[in-house]
């Protein structure tokens, strides 16, 4: 019987962007959370949340925030000796638990993102005032009130759209994203 | 004359419009012609590509197709929509399977990737296909004394692309110093705005911003140069909770670069979108104004 992949087996191979990406060869020197902007407010640094996918604490991996802390700055992947993106790895843990449907409580990032998925495939652009809502019922009442007030100076300024924009050829549109998933009512 | 598909993407729809018109404007002076790209689309930013790759691929590649149709390259202003359809392309290029997973979806907008458009950068455009010789000769009003601190950012260095130096890039500086300005040198030039973690994770993202913007104050500019919407919006627009949060009280214009140009190209301010920020660029104007 074929033995089934390891989680590091698993990360290493997800998807086009993230093909065969070496993780196992990773030394861990370090260069990636020392080039890390990021790492400081990460439950594990890049470099030790390499070693936990190499020792197969699947579980502690997917629950940690590092990966949905990840700003895609790319400073780690540019640098790294061994060749690893990883970068291009903390998308593909992104992905990997948002299919699980397993990642740690109380973060933005996993609601913002389907957020946004949602009002692109509807409309074929992106609309601030409607990811707004993802992620503002996190704040507390003084920075509640400080987002409305940089909101309403920006909208002074002419800098919010008032009305969601859409693409002309969004039937079209829709029937593509169709032909990659189909949804409800695709042809 | 040069001639592009312009692919504006949505921040510079609204959010960025001066970076939109003093991209218009200034390309129209250098004589290179933008004509934007027909019924574009979301390349998919940061957001996309952490639910489903092959789809966030498939967004990108519909505007790589319209492109194609028009025969011309596609320049981009935002770093993270140049980055996506870079790197869309550079896949779709070498993995023929995928290519023709996602040609037959374009099938259903009557649209075809083949890989004959390149993607590029407007700053690149500017530095590269323009050049530093050419910009010179239409700056009038050169913005003497101006002391600015140029904001490379992450995407359009990051992932690397070619040959581009990665670590120690000039092109940004060669840029300012054409228009007469003086770039300082500003240590956390290449440092992450926070991007997107201005919405998912805050504290870490002001924490970047704040850093950004005391480096830069350090460094004794009067005003930041970015060539990213995103960059723009962290960097400027949250300098007030930077200031509530860490007790500081930072305060530092931030501006396009094809801003600065144009005001060096004797464009009026006002076309340029200058007035447009949070924090007063007014008094900069009077640098081209000498």
């Amino acid at each position: 019987m074929i033995p089934k992949p390891s989680f590091s087996e698993e990360i290493a191979s997800l998807l086009y962007s993230s093909h065969a990406n070496p993780i196992k060869t990773c030394i861990q020197c370090g260069t990636c959370s020392g080039s890390c902007p990021v790492a400081r407010f990460m439950d594990h640094s890049p470099r030790r949340i390499i070693a936990m996918i190499n020792a197969g604490l699947k579980d502690r991996v997917l629950n940690s925030n590092t990966y949905w802390y990840c700003a895609s700055c790319y400073y780690c992947t540019v640098r790294c000796p061994r060749g690893i993106d990883i970068a291009e790895l903390m998308y593909g843990l992104k992905r990997y638990s948002i299919w699980k449907n397993q990642y740690k409580d109380g973060l933005v990032g996993p609601v913002f993102s389907e957020t946004f998925v949602k009002t692109i495939l509807g409309s074929g652009r992106s609309y601030e005032p409607v990811l707004a809502t993802s992620y503002l019922f996190t704040f507390g009442v003084q920075k509640f009130l400080q987002e409305a007030q940089t909101a309403t100076n920006l909208m002074l300024k002419g800098r919010l759209p008032v009305l969601p924009p859409r693409i002309k050829r969004l039937e079209n549109f829709k029937r593509m994203i169709n032909r990659i998933i189909p949804l409800r009512g695709g042809s | 004359m040069k001639k592009y598909a312009y692919f504006p993407g949505c921040s510079l729809e609204k959010m960025a419009l001066s970076y939109h018109n003093s991209t218009v404007k200034t390309m129209d002076k250098l004589g290179v012609e933008l004509i934007e790209l027909d019924d574009w689309n979301c390349c998919g930013a940061t957001a996309y590509f952490h639910v489903d790759e092959l789809l966030a691929h498939t967004l990108c590649a519909r505007n790589l197709a319209i492109a194609e149709k028009e025969k011309l390259d596609l320049v981009a202003p935002c770093s993270g929509c140049y980055k996506n359809m870079y790197f869309a392309r550079a896949h779709l290029k070498n993995d023929p399977d995928l290519a023709e997973h996602i040609n037959y979806a374009l099938e259903e907008d009557n649209l075809q990737f083949t890989g004959s458009s390149e993607v590029r950068h407007l700053i690149e455009i500017f530095a590269n296909d323009v050049g530093i010789a050419e910009i010179k000769t239409k700056v009038t009003h050169p913005l003497e004394d101006l002391r600015v601190a140029p904001y490379y950012g992450c995407q359009i260095l990051r992932p690397k692309k070619a040959k581009e130096d990665v670590e120690q890039p000039r092109f940004f500086e060669d840029i300012l110093s054409a228009i007469g300005a003086i770039p300082v040198e500003f240590p956390l030039r290449l440092s992450c705005c926070g991007g997107a973690l201005i919405i998912t994770s805050r504290q870490s993202a002001l924490s970047m911003v704040r850093n950004l913007l005391q480096s830069a104050i350090d460094s004794g500019a009067n005003v930041i140069a970015t060539a990213c919407p995103l960059c723009q919006v962290n960097l400027e627009c949250y300098q007030k909770q930077v200031n509530q949060e860490f007790g500081t009280e930072l305060s530092i214009p931030v501006m396009y670069f094809t801003q600065l140009i144009g005001l060096a190209f004797g464009i009026s301010p006002k076309s340029l979108g200058v007035g447009s920020e949070l924090v007063s660029t007014r008094h900069l104007v009077s640098y081209a104004e000498k």
